[in-house]
Parts: structure tokens; sequence; C-alpha cells
């Protein structure tokens, strides 16, 4: 019973919270889970994309005619950045008894993840105006919008995952349960870098360069 | 609002009964048949629930359950009623084609189709799936001496996804058609330009449905492994059901993935005019096929690998002796598991890709016929020297062996690409994976309700008539599916509506006796649960250990209490129970009892079914107000439950004590039974210790350690 809860990967709350750390090892380890199977949609997206954007251009545009590298490049940073945010809220969770200011980081968070999206958005929409590049264009497209889209849902998932746990926050405290799905809210937030990592080598970089 | 506002596509054409009624046809009257069935079926159930006042326990006891145990019965009894449907399209398919000899028989091309399509979906996702599911969901949290899955609300969401793609498949005989695409659902055939009708998009949302719920099943089970065995079960010493269960899981969670995403795409591409899998602006269907196998050849190990930790238990029960080559089996099941992940290539060898490729692919197969074949002999060794009891399971698992050994010899013809070449697309491949999935899977699902079916119930299943299924079920099989490799090595293709070849006739007339007996089969096993209902008395085996188990699930009373453990067990060494027994350490009063906090009963799953249900039902026939709506209640349902605080209630350790005592003070005053007896109504469900000839002789176990 009072033997130590073993360290489970990611931020820990053993230190400041025991109540919280005594249940976390399961549910953090089943999320990781979870995120594996959530990675493995991705590969084969990645692997769609990386056939497609090869051999199904047919009589569409090229990746390089349509990527706009400064784009994806400032998506890059917002998203980058909103997982260093992230990380601030954890941290606020774990050692500060505020909850404004754990409150106020997720808020930076999901704003900027909200400018990500956005600013992708706003990709797509010059990419039909500019190129006439719509998903029914070419199996190239067709694989791109999915790829990209898949992420963005997954990004605006979690910003309404965020806004519950921000009421959650407000509304029943950060009693363990809260602290639990944030902690889980944050593993699924950093993978959506990962995979943007991801995206933003295979298919904008690689895709200019060729 | 127009009709088309509030209906979408669905119109009175719809329904399959208008169908025999403007072109009446022999083919359209078998649909309207069917129909029927479904209506009638779905208005009797309706009916002897209001008769029987029984809306309020169902909902209260089964449907808002989160009790693993309840949510595994529930999932097999899906996959029974599912099978029975699947089974009869096969004699029906079966008697097309005895009847379509130089002529159309009496079913139309299209609707031979959506048979053949129908008859695979279902006994893989909805008969195969469920039932394996619900097994490992009864089974698996006993035998490591847990009191629940690690995500209970979770485990009854995935029975709910599973029970609504059923549903949808089941509605589809009366609303519209199915795909005519087969189960594998092959891109361009399946795409908009040449599946026009709603068919195809009952395949994709079924099956959609059916493929997250399984993927979630895979994440909960592998957490339950991981983190929920009792004190001192080292993963070294769980039982072998456990393994196999184990890496199902891990397959699941690796493999519905490239499912999804190939539906997804595939809806894409008919929906919304992508280009994944179309002929012409780039669409490629290699693409699906790939992403199809990547998925549909782990799938067979997700089906077989439970089965065979079944037959591991099922024989070491009935032979009396310790598994033979535990590390062994353990090895042989992960070897299983990771190489069925680069085998995929061998479902399509000729679909155009270089020799080597070819080679490859079919040397990585081939080499699955190791482990596989250690297995075999694990399962024989066991047998060596012990005291087979001839048990309906173990007619089964005899079967099994004997039958599957043939099965996996044709496998490893088929993955030379060289003989692949000859024999695909023809009834020799259907035959090969029948000869697998039928008595390795089935059989051993089927073997595993004998088995089980005393845990979950309490009382035993008729011994008489399993073994009358089983003298029906056996050489049925092999009636129905050893003239198809002959027919296949004849030229016979696959999905034949009709044909001219004399020679055909008679393999064809022995296939449909055989059709005819797993029938037969099938009715006795029905029969035989009804007779042991009837019986319960005599076959009443409350003390739960009517075989004597080897493993946790049988040291607590049948059926087994919501908490399953009164006192959480600690185990030293494989076999648990047994030891325990041995040791005179079984029945004992636990030194203190304390509260047990279990999952209340939850709507959220039961909601979230019903709403995937219509989400997936207007994705068909393009009602989009009602996807909308769906998709938010489905989310919306979601996020309300988590803002529920309270979701475990505390059994406080008074009731448990009360119950646990009576069941252990009942235990020690019943006289155990030896296994001559087994089969008679003294068992009560408590074992004598069982020695070989006189007293004082080894026992098996010891028997073999000394030959080796």
């Amino acid at each position: 019973m009072n033997a130590p809860q073993p360290l489970h990967p990611g931020v820990n709350l053993d230190v400041t919270d025991r109540k919280s750390h005594e249940k976390a090892s399961e549910v953090i380890f089943g999320f990781w889970i979870f995120l594996m199977s959530d990675l493995v949609l991705f590969a084969a997206l990645f692997a769609t994309y990386a056939a497609m954007s090869t051999q199904g251009i047919a009589q569409g545009p090229t990746p390089s005619e349509v990527f706009d590298l400064g784009s994806a490049f400032i998506e890059t940073l917002l998203l980058l950045l909103s997982s260093f945010t992230f990380g601030f809220a954890i941290l606020a969770m774990k050692y500060s008894t505020s909850r404004l200011r754990l409150l106020a980081w997720l808020g930076v968070t999901a704003l900027l993840g909200a400018a990500f999206v956005a600013f992708e958005l706003h990709d797509y929409y010059v990419m039909i105006v500019n190129n006439d590049a719509w998903p029914q264009t070419s199996g190239f497209l067709s694989a791109y919008y999915l790829l990209t889209g898949t992420h963005a849902v997954h990004v605006s998932a979690g910003i309404l995952w965020m806004i519950v746990l921000a009421v959650q926050v407000m509304t029943l405290g950060p009693n363990p349960l809260v602290k639990l799905r944030l902690l889980r809210l944050a593993l699924f937030w950093h993978m959506l870098d990962i995979v943007w990592v991801g995206i933003f080598t295979f298919v904008y970089l690689f895709g200019v360069a060729a | 609002m127009s009709w088309e506002t509030i209906f979408g596509q669905l119109g009175w054409d719809s329904l399959v009964f208008t169908g025999a009624i403007k072109h009446p046809s022999a083919s359209e009257f078998v649909a309207f048949g069917a129909g029927s069935i479904v209506v009638l079926g779905a208005v009797a159930v309706v009916v002897l629930l209001t008769v029987m006042r029984w809306w309020g326990p169902l909902w209260r006891d089964w449907l808002t359950s989160v009790d693993h145990k309840k949510i595994g019965i529930m999932y097999i009894v899906i996959a029974l009623v599912m099978f029975l449907r699947a089974l009869i399209e096969a004699g029906v398919m079966r008697s097309q084609q005895l009847a379509a000899y130089d002529s159309a028989g009496y079913l139309s091309a299209d609707h031979f189709g959506q048979l053949f399509t129908t008859h695979g979906t279902i006994m893989i996702f909805f008969v195969a799936m469920p039932f394996i599911t619900g097994l490992m969901n009864y089974v698996m949290p006993l035998q490591i001496g847990a009191r629940d899955v690690s995500f209970p609300l979770l485990n009854a969401i995935s029975l709910m996804l599973t029970a609504a793609g059923a549903g949808l498949i089941m509605v589809s005989l009366v609303v519209g058609e199915f795909s005519t695409g087969g189960w594998s659902g092959y891109p361009p055939f399946t795409g908009i330009e040449f599946s026009p009708g709603e068919g195809v998009d009952y395949w994709i949302w079924s099956v959609t449905l059916a493929s997250i719920g399984s993927t979630l099943t895979g994440l909960n089970f592998a957490v339950t492994l991981y983190k929920k065995r009792c004190p001192g079960m080292d993963m070294f010493r769980m039982p072998l059901f456990c393994w196999t269960t184990l890496c199902t899981s891990i397959l699941m969670i690796f493999a519905m993935a490239p499912l999804t995403v190939a539906t997804i795409m595939l809806a894409l591409d008919r929906y919304a005019g992508f280009h994944f899998f179309t002929n012409g602006d780039g669409g490629n269907m290699m693409n699906f096929a790939n992403l199809f196998w990547l998925f549909g050849h782990p799938e067979v190990y997700i089906l077989l690998l439970p089965a065979l930790g079944v037959w591991s238990e099922v024989v070491s029960t009935f032979v009396g002796k310790r598994i033979y080559g535990y590390t062994s089996l353990v090895y042989a099941t992960m070897c299983i598991a990771v190489l069925s992940f680069g085998v995929w290539l061998h479902h399509f060898f000729t679909m155009g890709q270089s020799a080597n490729v070819n080679a490859i692919f079919g040397i990585a197969t081939m080499i699955i016929g190791i482990p596989t074949g250690v297995k075999v002999y694990d399962w024989i060794l066991t047998m060596f020297r012990g005291r087979i009891r001839i048990t309906t399971p173990m007619l089964f698992h005899i079967n099994f062996l004997l039958t599957f050994v043939l099965g996996g010899m044709t496998g490893i013809l088929l993955a030379n690409p060289t003989v692949d070449f000859q024999v695909h697309n023809s009834l020799f491949l259907i035959a090969h994976f029948h000869n697998m999935i039928i008595p390795g899977v089935l059989f051993g699902m089927f073997a595993a309700v004998q088995y089980w079916f005393p845990k979950a119930f309490g009382f035993r299943l008729h011994e008489g008539w399993g073994k009358a299924a089983f003298w029906s079920l056996a050489p049925g099989f092999l009636l129905a599916f050893f003239p198809l490799y002959w027919l296949g090595m004849n030229g016979a293709p696959r999905r034949t509506v009709m044909w001219a070849d004399p020679a055909f006739y008679p393999w064809l007339a022995l296939a449909m006796l055989g059709a005819v007996l797993l029938l037969v089969g099938t009715v006795f096993l029905l029969v035989q649960i009804g007779v042991s209902i009837r019986q319960r008395r005599q076959l009443a085996v409350p003390l739960g250990d009517p075989w004597d188990g080897r493993s946790l699930e049988w040291s607590i009373p049948s059926p087994p209490p919501a908490w399953n453990f009164a006192v959480v067990p600690q185990v030293d060494g494989r076999d648990a129970f047994t030891e325990a027994k041995k040791n005179g350490q079984a029945y004992r009063s636990p030194a203190a009892y304390s509260d047990i906090e279990m999952p209340c009963n939850s709507m959220v799953a039961p909601l979230i079914g019903i709403f995937t249900f219509t989400l997936s039902f207007a994705l068909v026939w393009h009602i989009w107000w009602l996807v909308v709506v769906s998709f938010i209640v489905v989310w919306g349902v979601v996020i309300a439950r988590s803002f529920v605080a309270q979701t475990n209630e505390i059994i406080p350790a008074s009731r448990i004590e009360a119950e646990h005592e009576a069941f252990l003070a009942a235990a020690r005053a019943t006289p155990g039974v030896t296994r001559d007896l087994e089969m008679s109504p003294q068992n009560r469900g408590k074992a004598a210790p069982d020695r070989l000839g006189q007293p004082g002789q080894k026992r098996p176990d010891d028997v073999l350690e000394s030959a080796i």
C-alpha cells in the first residue's frame, strides 16, 4: 500500500501530489498506448502520402508548385511554441497553488493552437485560389489534405479538450481526476508536435526541395 | 422542407419488400424472406421483453453494466446471433451453386455478390471478433486475479460500437442493399463509379465501427495485463490464454488503424470525390490492397491466437497435466505476433510486384509455420502419458490438431508464389482459410464455451448434446471444405454464381452435404443450451471447479460475484489453483476482508452505441442533419461524463465476508468428486485429488518430469 509508486514517462506528480500520482501509472500507460495506435494511423497516412506525392500527381500541380514554406515555418513555430507553453501549464499545475497561472498558460496554449489551425486553413485557401489545388484534383492533393487535415482535426480536438479541462479546473478544481487528464492532454499535444515535425520535414521541406 | 432534406436518399423503394412486389423473382423473394426474418425477429424480441417485463432488468443489469463478465457474455451473444445469419447465408450460397449448373440458379448475380460479402464481413468482424473479444473479456481478468479490466467504461463503449456495427449490417437486410465487393472491399470496384449505391457505404461504416471498437479493446486488455495482475503473478506465471490475449491485444493496437485509414479513404473517394483509389487522376488501388492487408493479415492472428490460448487451457485441464513447454509456447505466440506484420503481401502475389519481393514475402510466410509447429508439438506432448478425458472440448481439440495441420500444409503451398499463381482466387484458397478458421478459431470458441460456460452460469452444458454437435460439426467441416480444395485445383474460381463443368457437380454436392451437417451441428449446440437450462439443477456446479481446473478463475464460485475475488489472491507459481489444491491451501478463509471499490453502471456506453448507429446510418443514406446531431450527441455524452465525479461505489467488507464465507463453508462441506464422476450429477464443482492407479503412484506431472 505505502510502497512508492514507480515513475512513468513524462511529468510525474510524485513530489507534490502523492495522491494523484498513485492513480497515474495505469491511465498514463493506457494513454501512451492510445498514442501509439494513433501514430500507426499517422504512419499509414505518411506512407500513403509518400506514394501519392510522387506517383499520384496526374495532371495536377506538383508539391513544389503549391507549398509555401514561409507559412509552414510560421505554423511550425506556433505549434512548437504552444508545446512549450503547455509545458509551463503543467509545471504550474505541479508546483503552483495558483489556479490562475495554470489557466493562463492553458489559454496561451489554446490561442497558439488556434492560430496554427487558422494559418493552416489559410494555406488551404491560398492553394485553392492560386493553383486550383482542390483535394479532388489529384491523388497527391487528396493525400496531402488528408494527412495535414487529420493533424489539424487532432489539434482542433485538442483545443476543445483544453477548453473542457479549463472549465473543469474552474468548477471541479484541480483534483486528481482533472490533473491526470491534463497530463494526458499534454502527452497528446506533444505527440501532435512530433507528427507536425514529420509533416514539415517530409511534406514541406522534401516537397519544395524536389 | 423537401423529402431529401429529412430522409436523404432513403425512399420507399429502399425497403427490401418493395423489390419483391415490383419485380417478383426467386432472388427477390429470398431477400424478402431474409428481411422479414429480421423484422419479425426484432418484433419477437420486443414482445418478449415487454411480456416478461425484462426491459428494466435488461437496461439495469446488462446494457448499462460495465462488469467485464457481463460485457463478455453480451459480446458472445452478438457473435452467436450474427453467426446464425452468416451460416444460413453460407447454406444459401451453397444451394445456389448446386442449382446453378448450366443455368442461372435461383439467385441474381447481384444478390449472390451481397451474400458472399455479408457472409465474409459478418464472419470476420461480427462473429469471430466479438467471440474472441467476449471470451477474453470474461476469462482474462479472472485468470490474472483482477477485479475488472483497467478501463471498464471504455470496455462497455467498445462493446456498444461493435453492437452498432452489427446493427447496421442487420438493418441492411431490410433497408437498401449491401456491398457486392467482397469482405475485403477492393476498389476501384467499390468506388463510386462502379458501385454507386448505398451498399459499399454500409460496408464501410459497419467495418469502421467494429474496427474502432477493437482498437479500444486491444488498448484496454494490454493495459489490464500489464497493470492489473495480482501480486506474485509475473508475466511468466500467467496462464497461456492470458499470453495469447496480450499478443492479440498488441496486434489490435497496431493493426486496426490501417483498416480505419483504408475505409476512411474509400469513404472520402466515394463521398467527396477524392482520388485515393480511383482509376484516374493519380489514384492507386494498390494502396488499398496494402493498407487493407496490413490490417488483414495480423487480423488472422488476432482471431487465431486467443483460440490457441483456449487449446492450451483445454488440453492441460482435460489431460490433468501442466502444459508441456510453457516457455516455448509463449515465445511461439510472440513470434507469430511479430511475424504476422511481415507477410501481408502474400494476399496479392499476382498483382505485379517483382519476383524477388514475392519470394521474400513467401519465405516470411513459410517461417510462421515454425512457431505454429512448435505449438502443435507442445500440445501433443502435453497429452503424452497424461490421463486424457475425452470430453467435448477435448474432442474439438484433437480434431483441431489433425485438421489444422492439414490446413497449415495447404498454407505452406499457397505461400509459394509459383503455386499461388495457379490457385489464386480459386476455391483452393477458400478451402485453405476456412480450414484454418473453422477448426482453429470457430471450434476453439465452441470448445471454450463448453469449458467456461459452467464458470459463467453455474451449471455445466449437457455433455451428450455437446458430443452430438461435435460429431456433426467435425465431419460437416471436412465434407464442406475438402471438396473445395479439389475444385480449386481444377480451376473453379471463388465467388462464382454459375458454372458449366459437369465434373464439378459431385464435389459441389458433397460440399452442400457438409454445409447441411454444419447447420445441424449448430442446431445441436442450441438444443444443448436449451436442454442444459432445463436440467440446470442436475448440472449445477456452484462450487466453481467442475473440471479440476488449474488457474485462478476456478477458485471462485460459479457464477462469480461482481467483484470476482473477495480478497485479491497471492500467487507464487504457474497453475496457481492446482498448486493451492495440492498444498491444501484452497478454500481457506482469508485473514481479513476489506471494502471493495467497484465502478458504477453507466448509460454512457449504450447512448454512444445508439448514436454511433444513427450517425453511420445517416452517413449511409446522406441524411446530413442526423449526421451532425448524432456526432454532437456522441461527443456531448463523452464530455458530460467527464464532469461526473462519483463513478465508483463501495461494497462493504461485511457483505463480501458473508458471501465468501458461505461459499467457503459449502466448498469445505462438499466432498470432491474424482474425474470419473466429472459428468455425473455428483459433480457440484469441487474436485477431489486425481491420482493414477494405486495410492502412492506418481502424478502425471511427476511422471513426465522423471522421464525428462
